[in-house]
């Protein structure tokens, strides 16, 4: 799988380039600055891109906004965003055309590097990655006016892996239940929200997030 | 620099032009607003002023206004204006026009005008008939001469101190005139610009007022070297306590690690766990530190954004409107997100809201931010209140705060900072 990543700090930089290659990811380029992202997004058709949202020449969000002007260019090209914050307002952006391919995550998730690996792997088939934080603030803010329409606690776990982007096996091993008994509590959720329900697995998370977003 | 003798002539003859024209609205405009005023300040012991006094005030104030701009177009001459602002929760109705009233009658910049206006109708006006007979006089001069002298055979007719009687005498006239034509080419920008001087000299602020602005200045530019120590002392012991002890703890347990790992690999990897759970607290500790100093989505986006971002992180529902066409400076930015967010903290700890308005804009150079909720008011400026806080972050930058919170709410503070956007 053919990766671009951009991030300025060359530490940070050198060490997901190995991490990357250690999981057998060929580093398509590695570049520093925004408009060299860009350059790169266009020319490699990478199926991946992993992006800081802070990037030289301007520091300011020129990652997230070469990020999303690659994805106008090429609906669903596969995006995995990475910040030293996360916000909400940032992920409203990012998941607002609909196509999934997406991943927002704090840098602290490399430090887990299989859970890392997961996500850009997710993101690259079309899934999408929500880092935990952004799902409790959704949640913090609901919380306090709309009680999540009356879902059990374990529902509401299982809502929360959901809306990060992890599929039914991925949550059934980290609850320690089964598979089955996940798809139970996915589809109670779905009704007690008044979602449609849909077999395709992504389509499903963006639905997750968008009911949270309503706030 | 000397000027071509048609160019002179010319500048000479507009200044004439414009002292005539402005002769006018000085002694209509003047004499008018004087007696206005004082006949409507006279009458607010019969009630009737206490209505009348704000609406002449402002007619006296783009009287003044009028001026002031013509002595910067015309003559070069700045007069500063200093109107204490009125406050934005002023009532409507009559209790609002007696609270004018009041705070026109305190602000010392009220009785400038009405001293200027009674400068402006006598001194000022003479100058300007001075500046512009200068151009006017030496006409009849040349008149006389070219026959009209030959009424006054009879009489004299004393044209300055020539007694014209004859053709001899009318000639006398005609050259005097051109004296006084030439002397006016000389004299009349430096009326003029006299006239305007003299306008300054009433319409600017006294000694007394200017050194009230610097206390002022000292004042809050205490405030802000206090908040920032103390800033600083909060971030040195946040770091101290927090993450710098956290790597401290990371590094021996490093230590730790290289020692065991060949004896005792089962706990080297144990050691291993903590020490990365370390670092991620010592990251997250970081994240909020800095969040507190600068919030990285203000580096990144500015204010409009920022504040946008701050309110998805309020647990009650915000609306967020901002019209900024572009960025204000850095520490504008950062005073008025601070600000914000010490309102928006306020509304969630004290007002019992279930909804949240922001609303920015800039217009004439103000950058304005209300915040509003409807929660259950009461709220009041001053000290103790987390509002007296917003108040001295914003003096530093010369912004004021209003609150208007009537029991029952809503209540709805606002904030002004002068600033230009970039």
């Amino acid at each position: 799988m053919r990766v671009v990543l951009a991030e300025d700090l060359f530490l940070l930089r050198d060490g997901l380039v190995r991490m990357l290659e250690a999981y057998d990811f060929e580093i398509a380029a590695a570049v520093e600055t925004g408009p060299e992202l860009t350059k790169a997004l266009a020319e490699l058709e990478p199926d991946v891109a992993v992006v800081d949202v802070r990037l030289p020449p301007s520091h300011t969000d020129e990652g997230l906004q070469c990020a999303l002007a690659a994805r106008r260019d090429r609906p669903g090209l596969p995006v995995l965003v990475l910040s030293q914050h996360v916000e909400q307002l940032y992920a409203r952006e990012l998941l607002a055309d609909g196509n999934g391919g997406i991943g927002y995550l704090l840098k602290d998730r490399v430090f887990d590097a299989d859970q890392f690996i997961d996500a850009v792997r997710r993101v690259a088939a079309g899934g999408t990655a929500m880092d935990p934080q952004v799902i409790q603030q959704l949640l913090s803010r609901r919380s306090a006016d709309a009680p999540m329409g009356g879902l059990t606690p374990r529902e509401r776990e299982v809502m929360e892996l959901m809306a990060q982007g992890r599929s039914n096996v991925a949550i059934a091993s980290q609850m320690v239940v089964t598979e089955r008994a996940v798809a139970k509590h996915t589809s109670n959720i779905f009704s007690k929200l008044g979602l449609p329900v849909s077999d395709d697995d992504n389509r499903r998370v963006l639905a997750v997030l968008a009911y949270l977003d309503r706030g | 620099m000397k000027q071509p003798a048609q160019s002179r002539v010319r500048t000479a003859m507009l200044t004439g032009g414009r002292a005539f024209v402005l002769s006018f609205a000085c002694i209509a405009g003047s004499v008018t607003l004087f007696v206005l005023s004082v006949l409507s300040i006279t009458f607010i012991l019969l009630g009737i002023g206490l209505v009348t006094t704000p609406w002449v005030m402002e007619a006296v104030r783009k009287h003044a206004d009028q001026r002031r701009r013509l002595a910067a177009t015309w003559s070069d001459v700045r007069i500063p204006a200093y109107y204490r602002p009125f406050p934005k929760d002023v009532r409507a109705g009559f209790t609002g026009q007696v609270e004018r009233t009041t705070l026109l009658l305190k602000d010392p910049a009220t009785w400038r005008d009405l001293r200027w206006l009674l400068l402006d109708m006598t001194a000022g006006f003479v100058l300007l008939v001075f500046t512009f007979a200068l151009m006017i006089y030496p006409l009849e001069g040349l008149v006389l001469a070219a026959g009209l002298w030959r009424v006054f055979e009879d009489s004299t007719y004393w044209y300055t101190f020539v007694p014209v009687d004859s053709q001899a005498t009318g000639l006398a006239a005609a050259a005097l005139g051109i004296v006084l034509f030439v002397v006016g080419l000389w004299a009349s920008q430096p009326l003029l610009r006299l006239h305007f001087v003299l306008a300054r000299s009433a319409l600017a602020p006294t000694q007394e007022e200017l050194a009230q602005r610097i206390d002022r200045l000292t004042e809050t530019r205490h405030e802000a070297v206090d908040t920032a120590a103390s800033e600083l002392r909060r971030i040195e012991r946040d770091l101290h306590d927090g993450a710098q002890a956290r790597l401290v703890a990371m590094g021996m347990n490093l230590g730790t690690i290289e020692a065991l790992i060949e004896k005792d690999p089962a706990q080297a990897k144990k050691l291993l766990a903590t020490a990365r759970a370390s670092s991620a607290e010592a990251l997250t500790e970081l994240r909020d530190l800095v969040r507190g100093i600068h919030p990285p989505v203000l580096a990144e986006r500015g204010l409009g954004d920022a504040v946008k971002a701050l309110s998805l992180r309020m647990p009650i529902t915000s609306e967020v409107t901002v019209e900024l066409t572009g960025r204000a400076e850095a520490p504008v930015e950062s005073a008025a997100y601070f600000a914000v967010s010490e309102a928006l903290t306020n509304v969630v700890k004290h007002a019992d809201a279930d909804r949240i308005w922001v609303d920015m804009h800039h217009a004439e150079g103000m950058l304005r931010i209300s915040v509003t909720d409807n929660g259950k008011g009461g709220a009041a400026a001053g000290s103790g209140s987390g509002l007296s806080g917003i108040e001295r972050r914003l003096g530093t930058f010369d912004g004021v705060l209003a609150v208007s919170s009537p029991a029952g709410g809503p209540t709805m503070v606002t904030m002004e900072i002068p600033c230009a956007l970039s």
